[in-house]
């Protein structure tokens, strides 16, 4: 199976080079000519071996799969992230465990997306063309890798072993079967709007139907990071034990910067669509995007910053530095060759317009991610200038993206508010005056209620900081009910329905919209997940048999602590009833594990999740003085509130996905009404 | 007046916000051991350091006591643990000198793109009222109807 492996991997990158090079070929002879005459044929030859070269990574993908199940430790890699006693679906997930695996896995994806493009090329064949010889190009590169850099089937020298070293147990989690594959979907996604935006300006594609076309792709892209972000938050809540979620580390900022970029994209994207503005800037995000994807997985694979989940240090890093340059003097040749083709067909005619919230929105998106990038590289610089490395950990990113944020969420409020063009002042006052009124209720119930910064003492700031987020996000959230309350009130008084059935025909009429309002509701939520960090307890403490410990409204009482061996690992664990105001609610039982194939322990969490908090309880392991177990609990405030945010974002995007109720049915179903006021005036 | 009274409400909530991150956020222990980082290379705060078997963080712990005590100040223990473990023991760069360059480029940034933009919508804005269209007449046709429709759809479509 190696052998078989290393052939198809050698087979999809002969494929993509001449995908490649007959695709580019045949795109330069149509453009020099401007006649079929074959190159239209050998175009479809390109085509064609691009799709056999996701085939043919397929295979390679399989037999890499294959040999973790079959225990083939002949294999170098499956020997260093598998071992025989490893469960089924960890073997599956060793496929992305490691350095070759996971550039194998992105080889796939990317192949995988390059093959939906080609087979739905008749969507615009020529500029399809252009994005699959773009795809190649990228193809080329990663492949370039796996066969001569980072070899996934690699012979281990010497007899084979008999068993392999195991895989690294912070892996041995469900999650973290889920997790890479979906940022990998995510930071690979990107590569598609990039082909079409870097194809369209190569070819001067006219009109923004490469926009259109994109959309899709750049919306279930966006979706996968995500997920895959916020997967991998989850996992390091759950796994990691040290009560948080997002510890700013390099890699985790790797993944958060094309997401800033790519969301920047999509909101300034429709300024594109809808006035024909901001073309050089979207071509420029989207190039951005996809090259701090790259730049991620430099920072990740190279060594150059120190983090806890990056691969160890490796002369990887040279290919990516040249990659990047490479697609960098691409992207800026283009760009100045076809420059008068980017002109605005519109200017600005207010500051008070959905364009300029719009404007703001990148701005502030793009100033969050130089943040995260400034962070993540000035341990460098420092080193440079210094001599000397520095940490730039939470107390940095807190204080730098706490005013950017809020922000953003009071943009989040105000953008889909104004109307496109330009606002009129009775426009302002009549949707603004309702969350401005909710913003105030809420900050003067907030107080009442107990949240006083004054009297916080210790956690004056983080007190600010909640007091300002939840009051912000009430003003937001009445914001979005009313654009949907005013909108399901026009349908009502058109179609008679009543208000839930003329929400929903709103909604399915222009579910881009409202899917957009519903991401940013969610994002709202999540905002308020975040704030109640500010209120985190914890608390240690040593408990033998009968001991108990209170946080907040809960007790914990310790009724016993033991150990057992299981085929994997042997494990300590404590059982904890839970009472909360008295009553017993539920039993804990965090552990401590240690993985035998790899001599490595790990903690895994005990958890009891509400809606106003979470319990978080740690097993630390033993005094070694007194036998008896080291708990740690957190009480953590509002913490699934984040991850109902990121539920509620993911439906929002799932809905804008859907296509809108069409004007044939809408028709049938509601006669076409007179133009109505409120319309008019949305214009301005 | 009223305008003046909102620019002056809306500056004193930008500063508002903008000093947020510069307030204390604990007892001073909680906040000195917050700023640092465990030497063990965990990556964590010194203060979160879960490893009960770790052969930094009790230590530095102990270490931070025993600073305190001394009455030494903020910047004096840290200067001293900066001296013992490196600077990377801090959490972020607050020595000063080219540490600052990390804490002012953000915000710096932040306020030439936001004046930037301010401008780059000023004169866009101008531009568009020397270049604007003559008004039409205040009747509606059909046809500028239709057209008046077709515009809305496209431009409230999100």
């Amino acid at each position: 199976m190696p052998q078989f492996g290393s052939f198809t991997l050698l087979l999809a990158l002969a494929l993509s080079v001449y995908t490649l090079l007959a695709g580019a070929f045949a795109l330069w002879r149509f453009k020099t000519t401007r006649a079929e005459d074959g190159s239209g044929r050998l175009g479809e030859t390109a085509r064609r071996t691009g799709i056999a070269s996701f085939i043919a990574l397929s295979c390679a993908a399989f037999a890499l799969v294959w040999a973790s199940f079959t225990n083939d430790y002949s294999v170098s890699y499956i020997l260093h992230h598998t071992n025989r006693a490893l469960n089924p679906a960890y073997k599956f997930s060793a496929l992305w465990s490691g350095q070759e695996g996971s550039l194998l896995l992105w080889a796939w994806l990317l192949s995988a997306y390059g093959f939906v493009l080609r087979i739905r090329h008749r969507v615009d064949v020529r500029l399809s063309a252009y994005a699959s010889t773009i795809l190649a190009g990228i193809q080329v590169f990663f492949l370039l890798l796996l066969n001569f850099a980072a070899p996934p089937f690699a012979i281990q020298p010497g007899p084979v072993a008999a068993d392999g070293f195991g895989l690294n147990p912070l892996l041995q989690y469900p999650e973290m079967v889920m997790h890479p594959p979906l940022l990998y979907l995510g930071y690979v996604g990107f590569s598609v709007p990039f082909a079409f935006a870097l194809g369209a300006l190569m070819m001067r594609y006219p009109g923004e139907k490469w926009i259109h076309i994109t959309r899709r792709w750049t919306m279930v892209t966006w979706l996968f990071l995500t997920c895959g972000i916020f997967m991998g938050a989850h996992w390091a809540y759950s796994v990691l034990g040290w009560g948080g979620y997002w510890g700013w580390d390099p890699v985790e900022n790797a993944s958060l910067m094309p997401w800033l970029t790519g969301t920047a994209f999509l909101h300034s994207v429709m300024m594109q669509e809808k006035r024909g503005m901001m073309k050089s800037w979207n071509v420029w995000l989207i190039f951005s995007t996809f090259m701090l994807t790259i730049l991620g997985t430099l920072l990740t694979r190279s060594g150059i910053v120190s983090s806890v989940h990056a691969f160890a240090q490796s002369d990887i890093g040279n290919w990516f530095y040249g990659f990047i340059i490479i697609v960098f003097a691409i992207c800026l040749f283009t760009f100045f060759k076809q420059k008068d083709h980017l002109k605005s067909e519109n200017k600005l005619e207010s500051l008070v317009s959905r364009e300029s919230s719009f404007l703001f929105n990148n701005l502030v998106l793009l100033a969050a991610c130089f943040t995260v990038l400034w962070g993540t590289l000035f341990p460098i610089l420092s080193e440079y200038v210094q001599g000397s490395k520095v940490t730039m950990g939470a107390p940095f990113y807190n204080r730098v993206n706490i005013p950017v944020g809020l922000f953003l969420l009071f943009l989040t409020g105000i953008g889909p508010l104004l109307a496109w063009r330009s606002t009129s002042l009775r426009s302002i006052r009549r949707n603004f005056v309702l969350p401005c009124i909710a913003m105030v209720v809420a900050c003067i119930a907030l107080i009442a209620a107990g949240v006083r910064p004054w009297s916080a003492g210790d956690a004056m700031q983080a007190t600010i900081f909640s007091l300002v987020t939840f009051s912000l996000a009430a003003g937001v959230i009445t914001a979005i009910s009313a654009e949907f309350l005013r909108g399901a009130s026009v349908v009502r008084t058109q179609t008679g329905k009543n208000l839930a059935a003329s929400t929903v025909l709103l909604v399915r009429r222009n579910t881009r919209r409202y899917g957009g309002y519903l991401v940013h509701f969610g994002i709202v939520v999540l905002f308020i997940g975040i704030a109640g960090g500010a209120f985190n307890q914890s608390h240690e403490q040593e408990m033998g048999f009968g001991d108990s410990m209170t946080m907040g409204p809960y007790k914990l009482v310790c009724q016993s602590f033991t150990q057992e061996s299981k085929p994997n690992f042997d494990t300590e664990y404590a059982l904890l009833d839970v009472y909360k105001y008295g009553k017993k609610i539920t039993q804990l039982a965090p552990e401590k594990r240690f993985y035998i194939a790899s001599q490595t322990s790990s903690t895994m969490v005990a958890l009891h999740s509400t809606l106003e908090s979470d319990l978080y309880v740690i097993y630390e392991g033993k005094n070694p003085e007194t036998d008896r177990p080291i708990i740690k609990v957190f009480l953590n405030p509002l913490m699934n509130w984040i991850w109902i945010g990121v539920l509620i974002v993911v439906l929002g995007t799932l809905l804008a996905l859907v296509p809108n109720l069409n004007k044939a049915t809408r028709s049938r179903a509601v006669p076409e009404p007179p133009l109505v006021e409120a319309e008019v005036q949305h214009v301005g | 007046m009223l305008v003046k009274r909102w620019m002056q409400g809306f500056a004193v909530c930008l500063l508002a916000v903008v000093m947020l991150g510069a307030n204390d956020s604990g007892t001073r222990f909680s906040r000195l051991g917050h700023q640092m980082v465990c030497a063990c290379g965990c990556g964590q705060i010194l203060l979160e350091c879960n490893h009960v078997s770790c052969p930094s963080s009790g230590p530095m712990i102990n270490e931070l006591h025993a600073q305190m005590a001394a009455g030494g100040s903020d910047t004096s223990i840290f200067n001293w643990f900066a001296a013992k473990y490196g600077a990377t023991v801090l959490a972020a760069p607050i020595r000063g000198g080219f540490d600052n360059v990390a804490w002012i480029a953000p915000f710096a940034v932040f306020l030439f793109a936001t004046l930037g933009t301010g401008i780059l919508i000023y004169f866009w804005r101008r531009r568009s009222v020397l270049h604007a269209p003559p008004a039409g007449p205040a009747g509606m046709l059909d046809a500028d109807r239709e057209a008046m429709r077709e515009r809305i759809r496209r431009e409230t479509e999100y």
